[in-house]
């Protein structure tokens, strides 16, 4: 085993929460349980044997064990849980701390190395964790010269941008934060931010290299926003409808990427640009350019970027998912929830124990949510994959590819569209 | 009284459009070195290369020490090829002494040196794999070099500066059942960097980055004084191995690989050809090596030279490495040169670089073959 890291011994580590459980107990005296009251306040209470839960009774679930299901439940309907957990937020930086994770260890195989090994008994699953706690330490230094507020505001901003992004990505039927008509002019519209977010970062850290980078971000993004909303427009003419959850639901019977293979390609090359992944990492080229425009961010103003940087990759993903993959839709592969255990009851040996509240999701929704996380983590990997393979391209290569080719097949994508649609083949009230 | 500052530090006119970039000597692109570029956009209009941050005084210091003594130090500035850079003063010092070295320490010497223009290669093309951004590139030269590494750890005794050259031979003879592991070794080397081209040499976006880039002609490359892979691949049949063979070079059987281009690529191309040339250098002498017999000459202790001067060269994995001996009856030397390849190398690059993209000049720079330690001696 290893000899670098010190043994780890649970007698240890049980002891230390001993001792510090006052404190443990003191901080969820003050902070937890008021901060759990505040939550269920925006909670709309179910009604249980006739009787309106408050949120004070709310907390009667620690004596009553049959209430905990259903205040979860009603817990799940509410606006905070779908934007900070389920399809928003917390769903997408597992997702991310994830990625990061088998980035890590498959770049490391790819390159004949070990990757993450020591942080987390388990081939260093704990590394990312470490990583956090290092960048929240380090000191946070700002050049002298830098334009202060607006240093300071561009990391928050890129997360609340990638944040929002993540927001629009319909990952089951229903479970969605932001169930807007014009779903895609508002992933154009979110996407539109980040070069300016780039470019303000860039200019106010007043330095050489991240102006340079700054510039560059903005070229490439700005010149390949045009090829990407371009290979989108094929599958808005076919499904008529700007909607992403009314895109997914359209490729019940077979995914876009059948007809439009063409604007597949296009939108996976300028998935890769506009997240600055290698082969298109101009904007961070660490041997001309330092490390472009992140080259001045220290300590968790750096963290929040890289955790942007991980969500707007995990949001692209998705998007190529909903658009291109058909979604959440797929073969039914979830087991259906056994009926007796909501009939009967579970019974364990002499009693039977009745839990009310079940299912918390329907089999649908489970099943959406697996085929969707398969092939967003599918989509991921190919993503990934040119790291390991593929040189930096040249900026003037990256203009003529955007320009040039990846415009010209976007066209070619829509005139297929187009002749599908006219065909009568697909597109609303087509054959198929 | 007036002191004339350095150009990077000096106050300049310069115009609005042009911005100076201070490239190092703290810079992920740059090595122990400064490159002062003037860009206007993305075009590079002037770049002074400034090296000089790790001088050591190796020349002077060789003045203090006597013939043996100098060994250990004089190997330190390329460390990785540390048996090419002895190698010109083992020769020198055998001159000057006068000292008939034994065939099979020739033929072990030509073994090690091969091997240390490999295991330098691989790390230069580490390093160039991760200028351009290649990550894996960097990874898999810098696993396979410890093939090699091994060997000479078995052969010296040390994994980098061996200091295995003497005056009379090299110090130890050869390890039991070395000539088997070190052909399974450099047999298996020699399979692992064909591989390369697959994922590097062959890539499409490397050739079309790298290729057209910093052109050198024929004639530039002479006049400048370039050498080694630079001048090679730049279409000029120069390899010291073949034009002047010192030790058993001339007894054994390969080529040099010269290619016509001179661009980046051509120059990146020329070392990783001259790795698999290396191999059969190395096959071959492991062939022709005699069995058994002495591999060092016993020298007097503080040997002492006569009123004379010499001066030996090899071709280092940089290329020409020179190396001018002054003696003055002492046992010490009067005057140690050290003339290396990096540095004429390095005086290609403002040349090279005036008017080239910015985002070539991570390629165009590495692709010079040059070491910044070697060259600051």
């Amino acid at each position: 085993m290893s000899v670098i890291a010190p043994k780890f011994k649970f007698s240890e580590f049980v002891k230390s929460i001993l001792d510090n459980l006052f404190w443990f107990l003191l901080i969820f005296a003050l902070i937890g349980v008021p901060l759990v009251q505040i939550i269920l306040f925006y909670v709309e209470m179910p009604v249980i044997n006739g009787e309106l839960l408050t949120p004070f009774l709310a907390l009667t679930w620690l004596a009553d064990p049959s209430r905990t299901l259903p205040i979860l439940k009603a817990f799940m309907t509410t606006d905070l849980f779908r934007i900070a957990a389920f399809p928003g937020f917390g769903f997408a930086a597992l997702l991310a701390a994830g990625t990061i994770f088998v980035e890590r260890k498959m770049l490391a195989k790819l390159q004949l190395r070990v990757g993450p090994f020591y942080c987390g008994k388990i081939e260093g699953i704990l590394q990312l964790m470490g990583d956090g706690l290092k960048l929240l330490s380090k000191e946070i230094i700002i050049p002298a010269k830098a334009d202060k507020p607006i240093f300071w505001a561009a990391p928050v901003i890129f997360v609340g941008a990638a944040a929002a992004f993540v927001a629009l990505i319909p990952v089951a039927p229903g479970w969605v934060v932001a169930d807007v008509d014009v779903g895609l002019l508002a992933v154009f519209a979110v996407i539109g931010f980040f070069p300016i977010i780039t470019i303000l970062s860039a200019w106010s850290a007043n330095s050489k290299f991240p102006f340079i980078g700054g510039i560059r971000a903005l070229h490439q993004m700005v010149s390949f926003e045009i090829p990407l909303i371009l290979s989108l427009l094929g599958v808005v003419i076919l499904t008529g409808t700007l909607n992403l959850s009314e895109i997914a639901a359209s490729q019940s019977a077979f995914p876009w990427i059948v007809f439009l293979p063409v604007g597949a390609i296009v939108f996976f090359i300028t998935i890769l640009a506009e997240l600055e992944r290698i082969p298109f990492d101009l904007p961070e080229a660490e041997s001309e350019i330092v490390a472009g425009w992140l080259t001045e961010f220290s300590g968790m103003m750096y963290g929040l970027v890289q955790l942007g940087t991980y969500l707007k990759l995990y949001a692209f993903a998705a998007l190529f998912v909903v658009l291109f993959l058909g979604g959440w839709n797929g073969p039914m592969i979830w087991p259906p929830f056994p009926e007796e255990i909501i009939t009967k009851g579970i019974e364990a040996g002499p009693i039977t124990v009745q839990i009310p509240g079940l299912p918390l999701f329907s089999q649908e929704t489970l099943n959406g949510i697996v085929w969707f996380v398969i092939k967003t983590v599918g989509v991921i990997f190919f993503i990934l994959l040119p790291r390991g393979v593929f040189p930096r391209i040249r900026i003037d290569m990256l203009l003529s590819l955007g320009w040039y080719k990846l415009i010209g097949m976007a066209f070619i994508n829509i005139f297929i569209a187009l002749g599908l649609l006219y065909a009568g083949v697909l597109g609303p009230g087509g054959m198929l | 009284m007036t002191t004339e500052l350095p150009p990077g530090l000096a106050l300049q006119k310069v115009d609005e459009r042009i911005m100076t970039l201070n490239v190092g000597p703290q810079h992920p692109g740059s090595g122990h070195m400064r490159i002062i570029v003037q860009i206007d956009g993305d075009y590079i209009v002037a770049c002074d290369p400034d090296p000089g941050y790790v001088h050591r005084g190796e020349e002077k210091m060789a003045e203090y020490r006597n013939y043996i003594t100098n060994i250990p130090h004089l190997e330190r500035p390329v460390i990785h090829d540390s048996c090419n850079i002895l190698y010109p003063y083992v020769l020198g010092v055998e001159e000057l002494l006068g000292i008939e070295v034994p065939e099979r320490a020739k033929y072990i010497r030509v073994i090690a040196s091969e091997l240390n223009r490999c295991i330098y290669t691989m790390y230069w093309l580490a390093i160039y794999g991760i200028f351009l951004g290649h990550s894996t590139m960097f990874m898999w030269p810098a696993g396979d070099r410890e093939l090699l590494i091994d060997l000479m750890e078995k052969m010296s005794g040390a994994r980098v500066t061996h200091a295995h050259f003497v005056p009379g031979g090299v110090r130890n003879d050869l390890p039991p059942n070395f000539e088997d592991v070190c052909l399974r070794q450099v047999n298996y080397f020699e399979k692992r960097i064909k591989e390369y081209a697959a994922i590097f040499y062959d890539n499409p976006i490397l050739i079309a980055r790298t290729e057209k880039t910093g052109i050198l002609s024929r004639q530039d490359a002479i006049r400048l004084g370039t050498t080694g892979s630079v001048l090679r691949a730049s279409g000029v049949d120069y390899d010291l191995r073949k034009k002047e063979p010192y030790d058993v070079y001339d007894e054994l059987d390969f080529q040099t690989n010269v290619l016509k281009e001179g661009d980046s690529y051509a120059r990146s191309k020329v070392p990783w050809l001259d790795m698999m040339e290396s191999c059969r250098i190395i096959r071959n002498a492991l062939e022709k090596m005699p069995k058994s017999g002495s591999v060092r000459v016993k020298l007097k202790p503080n040997p002492k030279g006569g009123d004379d001067s010499v001066y030996k060269r090899v071709e280092s994995g940089r290329g020409s490495l020179g190396c001018y001996i002054v003696s003055d009856k002492k046992p010490e030397p009067y005057r140690v040169k050290l003339s290396v390849g990096s540095f004429r190398n390095l005086i290609a690059l403002p040349y090279l670089l005036k008017g080239e993209k910015l985002g070539n000049m991570p390629s165009v720079y590495w692709s010079l073959n040059y070491w910044p330690v070697e060259a600051d001696r």
